[in-house]
Formats: C-alpha cells, structure tokens, sequence
C-alpha cells in the first residue's frame, strides 16, 4: 500500500530549505567512492546532476538516446531563464518568483519546492555565469534580462534566441570535465527501457544498445531519472522526435506514483502545419510577444494580405480581452484564446487554423536592426520553415503540445514512491502546477540537478556506505531483462503492415482532440474508447522491419508508441476525475461567464497521483491534499 | 515533385556500402529534407524493405544531430541551413539528388547515414569547459564583459557540433569545431586562466582521433550551418603557437 509522504519540512517558508539541509546526513569522501549512482538523460537536469555526483565524488554512469550528451532536448529551449535578482530594481525577490509561479500554476503546486526553486535561481545563474555560458549583456559589461509572459517585472536571462542551447553547452562542459576525470562515465545511444528493483530499492536499469540492439545491465545505489518531458504524446509537439514517456513509464509501471498526468501545456506560439508529413512543429519562443502583437481579421473570413489590412480591421483580442497584461498573458491563457477566434472563424491561412504575430509596430519603433538584434534566428528560422519573411509580413502562429507539468510524483528530496528512485527536471510533476511559467523549466532543471538533488541524495545514500557493489547477477535483473526481451519480442513477432508513426500520429490526433486545450466529460471517455481501440490494432498491425539485435530505428519508435497508449489513457483519465478548470487543464463544464477557467478549490486543491494496478486496471487515484500558507488563492486574473 | 535518390546504404561498420537508387513520386514542396526520408520510408516499409537510417531528433536546426552529404555538400546546397531545416522547394523538380554520410577517417560509418562522432566527444573531454566546482561561483555581475565581445564570445558558441566542417574539409580537419570552443574561452575572464593547456590539450587530441590539418581553404567556414568564422582558428593558432612558446620559456 501506498501512502504519499511529502516529506516537506516545518518551518518558516524562507527557512525551510536552509534549516532542512543543514540536517541531512553527509557521506564522507571516502565512502563516496565506494558508491554508485545511475542518472538517466542528459538534458540540464540530468547532465547538472551528474557532474555535481561527480565533483562530489560519487561513480556515476548518465545515459542517454541520443550520439552526444549536448543533443538532449533542453539543446532547444530559446527564450530564457529566471531568476531573482532583481538587477532591474524593479522590485523582484525571491518571494514574488515565489508567487508568480504559484499565481502562474494556478495554485496547483506545493509551495515549499516552488519557494525552493526561486531560492536556488540565483545560485544557477552565477554557476552558469562562471563556467562561461554567454549570456546577453549590456554595454556597461552586466548580464541583461527581458520580460516573459505571466509577470510584471523583467528577471528572464538569455542568449539571443539560444537560451536552452547556451545553458546545455555549459552544463555539458561541467559533465565532460568529470568525464575526463574518470569520475562520471558516459552511455550514449542507450534506450533506458526498465528499472531494476531489489528488495524494495531501485537498484539499476535494463538499457538497450541502440547500434548493436544489446540489452545491457547496470546496477548502482539509486537511480534518477532526468528524462524530459512526454508532450510528443500529441504526436506533433514542439519537442525533439525521440522525447518519450518510456524511462518514466517503467518506473510506473514498477510502482512509482505518477501525477497530475493531464497537466500538458500547449505552448501559444507554434508555426502552424504546413503539410500532411510534418511530424515536428517549430516553436516561435515566447519572448516573441514582447514586441509582437498578436491579431486576427475583425471581419470573419477576411481573405485580405495581412498587410493589406489597416489597423480598423485588426482585432488585437489579447489586448483587448486582457489589457493589464496584453500580449504578455500567460501561456494557456494565450493558446485558449488563440483556438476560440479560430473556432469561431477568424482564423487566417489556408486551413483557418492559425493566427498573426505582427512585428510591424515594433519595427517602425525600434528598427530593424533592434529586432534582428533580439531576435535574428528565430526569424531566421521562421522563414527557412515557411519561406516568408518576417520582417516583411506578420508571423502566422498556432499552439503546440509542449510541456508536462504532470510526471512522476516526487518528495521533497525528489525521491519517487520507489525508494532509491529520483526524478528531476520535466520529468518529475513538482514545480508548476498546472501550468508553466515561460523561462522557469531552464531554472528548475538546473537548480534540481546542480544544487537540490545532490543534496537530498547524499542523505539516503548514508545508508548505503557498507551494501557494497551490486551484483548484476542476480535474479531481479534477470527477470527485469527478461520482461524486457519478452516485449521486445512480442513486438518484433506481430509482423503487421503499418508503421509506430503512423500508429503515433493517429494517437497523437486522439489525444490532441479529446484531450487537448479543451476537454470536456464525454470527449474525454471517448478518447480512452477511441485509445483502446487503437491499441489493439497496434498489436496485430504494428510492422517493425529487420531485427532487433541491430540499429533498428523502428523498433525504438514502436517501443515508445506502445507505451504512449497508456499514457494517454491514464491523462485522460486525470482529467476526467478533475471537474474543475485550472492552468492548462480547461473542462467546458467548469468556466465564467467570460469564459476563463473557473477552479474548485474546495474539492481539487490537491495533486492527483496514480498508482499502477497492471496493464487493463484502472489506476489507483492517491490525493495529496495541497496547503497554502503563503499566497492566498485568487481568481487568476490578467484582466 | 519527382526525384530520383541515390542513398549510401550500409547495413553495419563492417559491412560494404554502395548506393542504390530510389525514384520517389508526388513529394510536397512544402516537406522538410527529412520528411521527404520519412515519406521514402515508408514506401519502403510497406514494401517489405528496410528504411534509410538517419539521425535527427530536434528536426530545427540546433541539436546538432542530423548532418547529410547532399549532392556534394555537407547539409545540402543553402547555405547557413542544416540538413532537417532544408525544405523541397529548395531542389528542382524531377533532380536526382544524391545523399551521403559524412566522409571522414574520423568519423566511421555505424548504418547507411549514421557515423560515429565520437571523436568530436574526446575533443571536448580534453579541454573543453573551465574548471570551476558547483557552489564557488562569485557573483554574476563580479566580472563585467563588454557587449562587443559578448557578442562574439556567443558567435563563437553556437556550434552545434553536427560535423558538416570536418565533412566539407578535403583533410578532414576539425579546426573550426575545436577553434570555436577554444576561442570562446579564451575570450573571457572565466576561460582565459586555463587557455593555454585547454588548446594544447585539445589540439593533442585532434591529432590523436586523425582529423587533418588546415590548409585555408575555408570550405569548413562557407557550410557551417552555423557561420562559424574562420577567424576563430586564427585566435586559436595564436593561442597555440604562445603557449607552446611559453612552454619553452618556462622549460
Ligand atoms: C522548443 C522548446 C523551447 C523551450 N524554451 C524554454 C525556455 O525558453 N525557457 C525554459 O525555462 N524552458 C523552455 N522549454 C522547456 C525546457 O527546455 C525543458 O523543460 C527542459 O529543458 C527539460 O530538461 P530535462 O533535463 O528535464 O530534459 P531533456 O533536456 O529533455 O533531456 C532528456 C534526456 O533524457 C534522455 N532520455 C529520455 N528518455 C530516455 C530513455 N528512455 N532512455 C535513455 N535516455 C533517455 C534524453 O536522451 C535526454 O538526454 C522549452 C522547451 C521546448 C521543447
Ligand atoms: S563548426 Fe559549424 S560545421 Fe563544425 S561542428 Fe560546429 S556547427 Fe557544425
Ligand atoms: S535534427 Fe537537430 S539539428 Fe537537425
């Protein structure tokens, strides 16, 4: 039986992190040696907390799918990242972070991590600072900082329009710096396809070799897991193609909780599909809406250029519906509003599904040169993608699956239900409620790996200091495996005809309509019906070519698939259980009058956790009740 | 839009490659390089062939993975676009376009289009990143650096490490990889302390995996999907050839 503990300590919010730290239990240098750890993925998460094990002292072994750590999705992040520094004296501090985060997840996260998080920002950005990473700066010399949606003050530090590439870069340096000490020893091209548990601990992974198709063993003294988030769920996502829910999804299955599953954000501003082939949708980072205006025609079906269309026939509807925060509103907030005009038939392009980011005003304003300065890649990227130039005409943008504010359930240390097993970065639920802020994931991942983890991890590995190696001879990892190649082959023996990206996308179509930016009772379990359905055809159709002790692609891609089905159930069943609005997760049942989410605090105030109970049972549903202290909820209002 | 393909296949490392050709019919020009794969794929798969294997994962332009050897050159014919931003309306109706992997000593073959960078890897294990411990940075603001050369320092570091210089070098050499790195060091107050060993080290370990020589012909430079300068492997001679002569000096 489970009972969620989460472990979060007594006292005053600000001292909570301090005072508990200061009385965890240490492992001494010596001892360190003697231990080993796994960390799974390599993203800011997990490359940050693998270099750390390593200065510590800890052996550690990081895998990851990809040829090189540095190609871990976080490569891709754009916009920016938080902290409180205050270096505009526009009157930030470590609390209104605090409380823009919890404002921004629309009270649905726990307030002692999200505190933490804002608490270790700082430290980040300096960490960042001095191992080079070139962050924008000012002509006097000092770091620079922009404006990102949901906030009022100006705390978002980037590179150009390489944030995400600029901060993994770095942290890749810190991880190679401990490979060349022998410390941390690296897997890369290895699918982590299964946790090895012995008596009750996590105790190590079954991966397979993606060049030669081995399964392989590896034991250690506990387990993270950093591998990024599932949006790829919806198929089309503005994630890398390989981003999957499989690392996570094992450790369910093998008894790690997993919460608020339906909390997926869609990010507002996405190049919209192009074509029928397209498997991948470019985001146009956030920091856009700075100087964009978002607009849709005021005449329905309004067939004009864009440029042709004076400024009496734009209807700038952020600004109009939300004047306080105007373009800048939160994401959800954004991409809701963005589907109502195009439902309603305001949309623009071929299909009607898309809508203007315009650049003009800003231009005649600023200039060219300001813009191009700002943001030149993501321009160049939008007309390499499109063939249209920015500069010129405005953007044409529509939302995309994003990012998972739902994952693993974690305590405070970031430990699962799983002794021994930890989850950091996207992959675990803790930070952001049921919505993100923009330019806040880059911080959590780096403060979870860098600065949290390490910590809390020394604590339970004090235990360990006379286990002793762990043999990879024994039964479990046999069973584990074993399992492991029973799938593999169960797949391999189907020998249907169609392929896991035709199976993804149909999912993904499943998910992103009934499970999408608006939900609503009966969709949702007409979604789970259509789910099951799909499922069954994928295993007597599913066609994965060649063998799999080989390079197969295709089998990587069917492995994934096959545990997508599930996930998407079990979202699906999260937001049926969940009759209220909040964030991202919006039910038609539960809105105002003017249309914006309406919460139920009084009966959902809590993260929803499930436990596995095997392949055709429905989930467990644990609650673990949310107490707020420190903000009081508010009707989230952008007005 | 009609193309005929001819792909390097290669099932393994071991194995002998050759190229086979495959006429593929009704492309959109609107599809990505690698949509275009993808919809050959799965003509194959249905054909009870073997898909083309090839890396990618971001598919816009910035982890680095994908890298093709498109009629000629290193990411196909636009310049500053790596191979997964390259679209169909940039290729003529009814072309033949030949696809290759990177052609390196340096750089084996795994499977038909996929090559083994790890050489690339050890490069960076030797030198690449400053030595400073998590919970002893100072204060961000501590060490001011002037916007010009910030804005160069981030020219510099947008490499990907994709490979396409090393592939469009007729020596294989990985210079401009290895400059980019070293020179974004060597530009700042964090990096500059350790300068000297951090090329010497990583130049030692260029030779070692068998990348060539430079011979300025700046073909690296003109298909970095990224514009890396040249003038970075300028900066990182500078720094070679000075601390080799500082070794002399303190011998
Ligand atoms: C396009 C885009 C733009 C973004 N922009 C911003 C931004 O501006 N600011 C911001 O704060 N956030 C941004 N985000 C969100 C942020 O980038 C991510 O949430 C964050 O980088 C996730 O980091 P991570 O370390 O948790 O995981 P990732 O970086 O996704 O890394 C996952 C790792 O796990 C490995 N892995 C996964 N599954 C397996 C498996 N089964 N076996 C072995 N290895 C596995 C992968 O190889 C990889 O190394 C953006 C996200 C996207 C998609
Ligand atoms: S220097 Fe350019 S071509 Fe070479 S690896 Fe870096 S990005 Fe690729
Ligand atoms: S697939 Fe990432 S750069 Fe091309």
């Amino acid at each position: 039986m489970i009972k969620l503990d989460s472990k979060i300590p007594e006292g005053p919010l600000a001292e909570k992190w301090s005072r508990y730290k200061a009385g965890l239990r240490l492992v001494n240098p010596a001892n360190k040696k003697k231990i080993d750890i796994i960390v799974v993925g390599t993203g800011l998460a997990g490359a940050g907390a693998a270099s750390a094990l390593g200065e510590l002292g800890y052996n550690v072994k990081v895998f990851c799918f990809q040829d090189s750590p540095r190609r871990a999705h976080s490569v891709a992040a754009q916009g920016g990242i938080n902290a409180a520094k205050n270096y505009r004296n526009d009157n930030d501090s470590i609390y209104r972070l605090f409380h823009d985060m919890m404002k921004g997840g629309d009270y649905r996260a726990r307030e002692a991590n999200v505190y933490r998080a804002a608490e270790v920002s700082n430290d980040v950005i300096d960490h960042f600072t001095a191992m080079g990473v070139p962050f924008a700066r000012d002509y006097g010399g000092s770091l620079d900082t922009r404006s990102f949606g949901g906030v009022q003050v100006s705390r978002t530090f980037y590179a150009k329009g390489q944030t995400g590439q600029q901060c993994l870069l770095g942290t890749y340096s810190s991880l190679n710096r401990q490979i060349a000490k022998g410390t941390v020893k690296m897997f890369p091209r290895r699918d982590m396809l299964d946790i090895v548990m012995v008596d009750g601990k996590a105790r190590g992974v079954i991966t397979r070799n993606l060049v030669s198709g081995e399964l392989e063993r590896h034991s250690a003294h506990a387990v993270v897991l950093a591998t990024g988030g599932y949006g790829t769920v919806f198929y089309l996502s503005t994630l890398g193609l390989g981003s999957n829910a499989s690392a996570a999804w094992s450790a369910y299955r093998k008894g790690a909780v997993f919460a608020n599953p339906s909390f997926i954000q869609i990010h507002p501003t996405s190049i919209p599909v192009l074509n029928d082939y397209q498997c991948k949708l470019t985001l146009m980072s956030e920091s856009l809406r700075n100087d964009g205006r978002v607009w849709v025609p005021k005449e329905k079906g309004d067939k004009r250029h864009a440029n042709e269309i004076p400024e009496e026939g734009r209807d700038y509807y952020l600004e109009r519906r939300y004047p306080a925060f105007g373009n800048l509103v939160p994401r959800d907030v954004a991409s809701r509003a963005a589907k109502e005009r195009c439902d309603a038939g305001y949309g623009v392009g071929d299909t009607g599904l898309s809508v203007y980011l315009d650049f003009k005003d800003a231009i005649n304003k600023q200039g060219e040169k300001a813009i191009r300065d700002k943001y030149g890649n993501l321009f160049e990227m939008y007309e390499k993608i499109t063939g249209i130039n920015p500069y010129k005409q405005p953007m044409r943008i529509y939302p995309a699956g994003h990012y998972t504010m739902g994952g693993l359930w974690v305590d405070y240390n970031l430990m699962t239900t799983i002794p021994g097993l930890y989850a950091i970065g996207e992959s675990n639920f803790s930070d952001h409620g049921a919505n993100r802020l923009g330019a806040s994931s880059l911080m959590q991942c780096s403060g979870d790996g860098y600065f949290i983890l390490p910590n809390t991890i020394s604590d339970y590995l004090s235990e360990d200091i006379r286990t002793g190696k762990i043999s990879t001879d024994q039964p479990a990892f046999e069973e584990a495996e074993k399992q492991v190649a029973d799938r593999i082959q169960k797949i391999m023996a189907v020998g249907g005809k169609e392929t896991a990206s035709s199976f993804h996308k149909q999912l993904g179509k499943i998910m992103w309509d009934h499970c999408g930016m608006r939900r609503d009772a009966e969709g949702l379990k007409k979604g789970m019906e259509l789910l099951i359905q799909l499922e069954e055809e994928f295993w007597s159709n599913i066609c994965v070519p060649g063998t799999d002790k080989e390079l197969n692609q295709e089998l990587e891609k069917a492995l994934k698939v096959a545990d997508f089905f599930e996930v998407g159930r079990l979202m699906c069943e999260d937001a049926l259980q969940r009759e209220e609005s909040c964030g991202a997760h919006f039910r038609e049942e539960h809105q105002t009058e003017t249309g914006e989410a309406k919460r139920n605090d009084a009966n959902f105030a809590f993260v929803a956790a499930w436990e596995y109970q095997g392949p055709a049972a429905k989930p467990k549903l644990h609650k673990e009740a949310l107490e707020f202290k420190y903000v009081e909820l508010k009707e989230r209002s952008y007005k | 839009m009609n193309f005929t393909l001819k792909i390097w296949r290669q099932k393994n490392a071991n194995a002998k490659g050759s190229f086979q050709t495959y006429p593929l019919k009704d492309v959109s020009p609107e599809m990505s390089f690698l949509e275009m794969l993808d919809y050959l794929n799965n003509q194959l798969i249905s054909q009870g062939k073997e898909p083309v294997t090839f890396e990618h994962d971001c598919r816009e332009g910035i982890c680095g993975s994908c890298g093709l050897y498109i009629n000629g050159r290193p990411h196909g014919p636009q310049r500053s676009t790596t191979t997964c931003e390259l679209h169909m309306r940039d290729f003529k109706d009814g072309e033949t376009i030949v696809v290759e992997p990177w052609r390196s000593k340096a750089f084996p073959v795994i499977k038909d289009l996929i090559v083994d960078r790890s050489s690339f890897e050890r490069i960076m294990h030797a030198g690449g990143f400053v030595n400073v411990n998590v919970g002893c940075a100072p204060e961000s603001n501590s060490s001011p650096i002037g916007k010009l050369i910030a804005d160069k320092v981030f020219d510099a570091a947008v490499c990907i490490g994709c490979g396409a210089c090393v592939a469009a070098c007729k020596n294989s050499s990985a210079m401009l990889y290895a400059a980019a790195k070293i020179a974004q060091y060597a530009m700042i107050p964090q990096g500059k302390v350790e300068a000297k060993e951090r090329v010497d080290k990583m130049v030692k370990q260029m030779d070692t995996e068998g990348f060539g020589f430079c011979s300025n012909t700046y073909a690296c430079e003109f298909d970095c999907p990224k514009g890396i300068s040249t003038d970075f492997i300028a900066l990182m001679n500078r720094e070679f050839f000075s601390s080799k002569a500082c070794k002399q000096k303190h011998a």
